[in-house]
């Protein structure tokens, strides 16, 4: 009891959080930023509209130092491609996140919270949506509308919040008995007040780091998509690139692997970004490790 | 009329679709400014009588008048109101207290839910409060984590009082502190007490804490009230063996007077369909121990015990 | 007729994480038999003095200083296998939390005798009846049925009786306590502490028993060390320490531990003021930022631990004031 009880206060505040020391998430930080001023600037950076055709096809990479990273059958710049390209992936990666993370934790909250007959109708709910195959949810809902960015990215948001909402489920249902929140309602809280200003704050760091995941599921499912180039044809986006270099992958295989390097790059570096989001998000980080 | 009536009050838990009762049948009171000990063995219902009380706990049957309102079946929304009058003290100061907020928000809030609008008058209530618990004012903006125990406790006491109650049920409240910390919230409960006029309920395992603060004592076994008494009767001639094995369990810090031999057995969840609850392990048990189980009996002076050979 | 050697001998033993130092410098002998309280407020560092002889340390903790003597061996460098060898049989350790110290998917008789088996040469039926005699010993009714039974099937004290059957497998002839009826109600807790008593004077094994109770160490020890900010300020045999204590930390413990026939409407507890904190970056004796009798000396160098009655050391400049007959000791 004694051994490790030390209150955090005795001890110096000699560290900053530990993962603010990690080389492995500094690098995460730096590709992400990279990636995200890319996306801000793109208009800036890209030479060239990635729909244009530039310069002769089939240039490799390095080849001509006006198009670095060459161009594709159709003499399109692939450096412009890839960052232009950035907006769409990273938009819908975004936006499906965060639609995935209200609902989920809408659902997760009022079912952990109030348990009981909500909970089980809310699971069932859930359940559903979880054991449908996710592709084959979000192909059916393009399918039916038209096909665009914000219609990719809601159907991803709809079929990723089963896994937010347990995950709130599960803290909700923690913290519903933890003393602080008894404490609320023995001075007469009101619910919602308990549920958005007791609660809610105190799950929210696994809530997100739960997203950070969604963000990099979100990624690689518009890349599905537009591989099957069931994407909008008149946006750029890394998993279209993908796709136009499928039919040279044996000649010109740069055509997909750079794009996808840098869905990769990206993936990753949320990832790890999600595994380290735990310590930062915690306010005693850095006292108890 | 007392300030708080408990009347054949029970609580039931479901294990594995099987119904028990944690509290069975208890009657008790508490009257203004009166402190009320309920001691007992981890296990034998008392935290969750306090919380039943509280209404933080749904009760299966039984009456709960408070100022002569009966809460216990009170929809939460006229509960509400009834909560300024009584509030709690946890055990955990750590766990207790919301991590994410700070001192000021969690003694605000209190105030914003009961209705004081003038943030001029909350100010002014938090900093008096502040002054009364000992607690330096220029902390107040700080979280929680950045205090040791004994100071999260006092900010514990400070939330339960801030909306002036006439109870407090304190579950444990010294229990997880330190020797000398708990010394100071004791201290700080006393004054608070004369000061403020409190009752309290004061749930604790430890007997030598209940007997110093409780004007009168509650002995709990398994769900059950098994002895009632003012503190004074209670150590000098307590009168249910169960009290006596407890009271003769606790070391006493005199070397030379050994305590008296421990008792046997343990506390066990399950509950003996008739009889005596505590007759196994009790060391004058009879054979009518095991068919008839003894009622608590009010003895000439109002102390209580439920034993059929006390 | 030449005195034996102590069981256990801690000498200037200094324990701590890294930039934090925790135990800084205790001196503490343990002899044959004896029974030895270490009391101290949470953080004190008396856990990790009890950790720190067996070098079972919490990651980044280090003995940074000091000697662990026993049987004529320094623990704190004798290399880990040879000290496998005194884990167990030597030394045993009870905890403090019998529902976490069993594995919960072995049955208990299995566990105990697994102990046995990584000590001594037995075949395992031997080692079965020894386990089942041993379960007898610390009180288990049926050990024969017991035996095959899993933790989950036992209650707190019966749990901790089984850590106790297994520690004192292998006849050790010092066995650490860490807090080992603190998660325990009173009645449980006599019973644990008069079987350990008892167990010591049947078994003549030395006890080293960490505590945070007053009572308890009164009760069952023969001797305590108290200790505070990671130094032992006062060291007495039980009787005449409760009788008056000579440390104001330790009078101050038993002043603010509620005694016999107090009460709220007639007598306040004397509480020491501040918290531990308060000892952190000081130069001299920890505790003089809360000591009532605290000099401008007291702040310069921490006091060393002196003689003060028959085998009664104290570690305080103030010792005579503090022994002066004042209206806190007196109301004791």
């Amino acid at each position: 009891m004694s051994l490790l009880a030390t209150d955090p206060n005795d001890r110096p505040r000699l560290r900053l959080p530990k993962s603010l020391r990690n080389p492995l998430f500094v690098l995460a930080v730096i590709v992400l930023l990279g990636v995200l001023v890319m996306a801000v600037f793109a208009a800036q950076i890209a030479p060239y509209d990635p729909l244009d055709m530039v310069n002769m096809p089939f240039l490799w990479p390095f080849a001509d130092p006006s198009s670095p990273l060459g161009t594709d059958q159709l003499g399109r710049d692939l450096f412009s491609g890839i960052v232009q390209g950035s907006r769409a992936t990273l938009l819908v990666g975004f936006s499906s996140a965060v639609l995935g993370l209200m609902i989920g934790t809408c659902v997760g909250a009022l079912a952990g919270y109030f348990g009981g007959w909500v909970d089980i109708i809310l699971m069932r709910v859930t359940e559903i949506f979880q054991t449908m195959p996710t592709l084959l949810l979000i192909i059916v809902i393009l399918a039916i509308g038209n096909p665009s960015i914000p219609l990719i990215a809601i159907s991803i948001g709809l079929a990723a919040w089963p896994m937010i909402a347990r995950l709130a489920r599960a803290e909700f249902l923690s913290l519903r008995e933890a003393d602080f929140v008894m404490a609320a309602r023995a001075l007469g809280y009101p619910t919602g007040r308990i549920i958005l200003r007791e609660i809610l704050p105190n799950a929210l760091p696994t809530l997100i780091v739960g997203a950070s995941v969604l963000v990099a599921n979100g990624i690689l499912l518009e890349s599905a998509v537009s591989f099957l180039n069931l994407g909008d044809p008149n946006v750029v986006s890394w998993g279209s690139l993908i796709g136009n270099g499928r039919t040279q992958i044996r000649s010109e295989w740069y055509l997909s692997a750079l794009p996808g390097v840098a869905t990769v790059l990206t993936v990753l570096s949320l990832n790890i970004l999600g595994d380290r989001l735990t310590d930062i998000l915690n306010p005693r980080s850095g006292e108890r490790s | 009329m007392s300030l708080l009536d408990v009347e054949n009050l029970r609580t039931a838990y479901t294990v594995k679709g099987k119904t028990f009762y944690a509290v069975d049948g208890v009657s008790f009171s508490v009257g203004a400014k009166e402190t009320v000990g309920l001691v007992g063995e981890s296990g034998c219902g008392k935290s969750t009588l306090g919380k039943t009380v509280m209404r933080l706990i749904e009760p299966a049957s039984g009456k709960i008048t408070l100022d002569g309102h009966d809460i216990a079946t009170l929809p939460e929304a006229q509960m509400r109101p009834m909560r300024r009058k009584l509030q709690m003290v946890f055990q955990d100061p750590y766990a207790s207290l919301n991590p994410r907020q700070t001192i000021w928000q969690m003694l605000e809030t209190p105030l914003k839910v009961h209705g004081v609008a003038d943030p001029a008058e909350r100010r002014r209530i938090i900093e008096a409060m502040a002054e009364k618990i000992g607690f330096p004012k220029a902390s107040l903006q700080r979280f929680a984590h950045e205090f040791s125990g004994g100071q999260r406790q006092r900010i514990g006491i400070a939330r339960a009082l801030i909306l002036e109650p006439e109870l407090v049920v304190c579950d444990e409240a010294v229990s997880a502190l330190d020797l000398s910390i708990q010394a100071q919230i004791l201290n700080l409960l006393v004054d608070l007490k004369r000061e403020m006029g409190l009752a309290f309920l004061f749930i604790s395992h430890d007997l030598s804490v209940v007997r110093y603060i409780s004007d009168r004592v509650l002995v709990m076994y398994l769900g059950k009230i098994v002895e009632s008494a003012d503190h004074a009767t209670l150590w000098n001639s307590p009168r249910h063996p169960y009290t006596r094995a407890l009271l003769s369990s606790v070391p006493s810090t005199d070397p030379a007077k050994k305590i008296g031999g421990a008792i046997s057995g343990e506390i066990s969840t399950k509950i003996p369909e008739t009889g005596c609850r505590f007759r196994a392990r009790c060391p004058i048990a009879e054979a009518r121990c095991a068919l008839e189980a003894p009622e608590l009996k009010t003895l000439p002076g109002g102390n209580a015990v439920a034993c059929h050979l006390a | 007729m030449i005195p034996k050697p102590p069981v256990l001998e801690l000498l200037k033993l200094e324990v701590g994480f890294p930039g934090a130092p925790i135990v800084k410098g205790i001196d503490l002998k343990i002899e044959e038999g004896e029974k030895v309280a270490l009391v101290g407020e949470s953080g004190c560092g008396k856990s990790l003095t009890a950790f720190s002889i067996l070098r079972l340390l919490p990651q980044a903790a280090r003995i940074t200083g000091g000697q662990v003597i026993f049987d004529g061996h320094d623990l704190a460098t004798l290399p880990a296998h040879e000290l496998r060898r005194i884990r167990g049989k030597g030394i045993a350790l009870i905890l403090q939390e019998p529902m976490t110290s069993l594995n919960p998917v072995l049955p208990i008789g299995l566990q105990v005798a697994e102990n046995i088996l990584q000590h001594e040469k037995l075949s395992r039926r031997a080692a079965k009846e020894r386990v089942i005699e041993l379960l007898d010993l610390v009180g288990i009714p049926n050990p024969r049925e017991r035996y095959t039974m899993y933790p989950h099937n036992f209650s707190g004290g019966m749990r901790q009786r089984v850590m106790i059957a297994m520690a004192i497998a292998c006849n050790p002839r010092l066995l650490i306590a860490d807090e080992p009826t603190t998660a325990l109600d009173v009645t449980i807790q006599a019973q644990v502490m008069d079987l350990l008593e008892d167990l010591c004077s049947k078994l003549s094994m030395a006890m080293l028993l960490i505590t945070h109770d007053l009572g308890a160490v009164a009760q069952w020890t023969d001797r305590v060390a108290v200790m505070y900010a990671g130094r032992i300020v006062e060291t007495a045999p039980i009787a005449p320490f409760f009788a008056g204590p000579q440390h104001p930390y330790s009078q101050g413990l038993m002043n603010s531990s509620v005694d016999d026939g107090w009460h709220y409407s007639s007598h306040r507890l004397t509480e020491i003021t501040g918290n531990v904190h308060s000892a952190l970056g000081e130069r001299g004796c920890a505790f003089a930022p809360r000591c009532p009798l605290a000099a401008p000396g007291c702040r310069e160098t921490p006091p060393p631990l002196e003689l003060a009655g028959p085998d009664w050391h104290v570690a305080c400049y103030r010792r005579a004031e503090a022994m002066a007959p004042s209206p806190v000791a007196a109301s004791h």
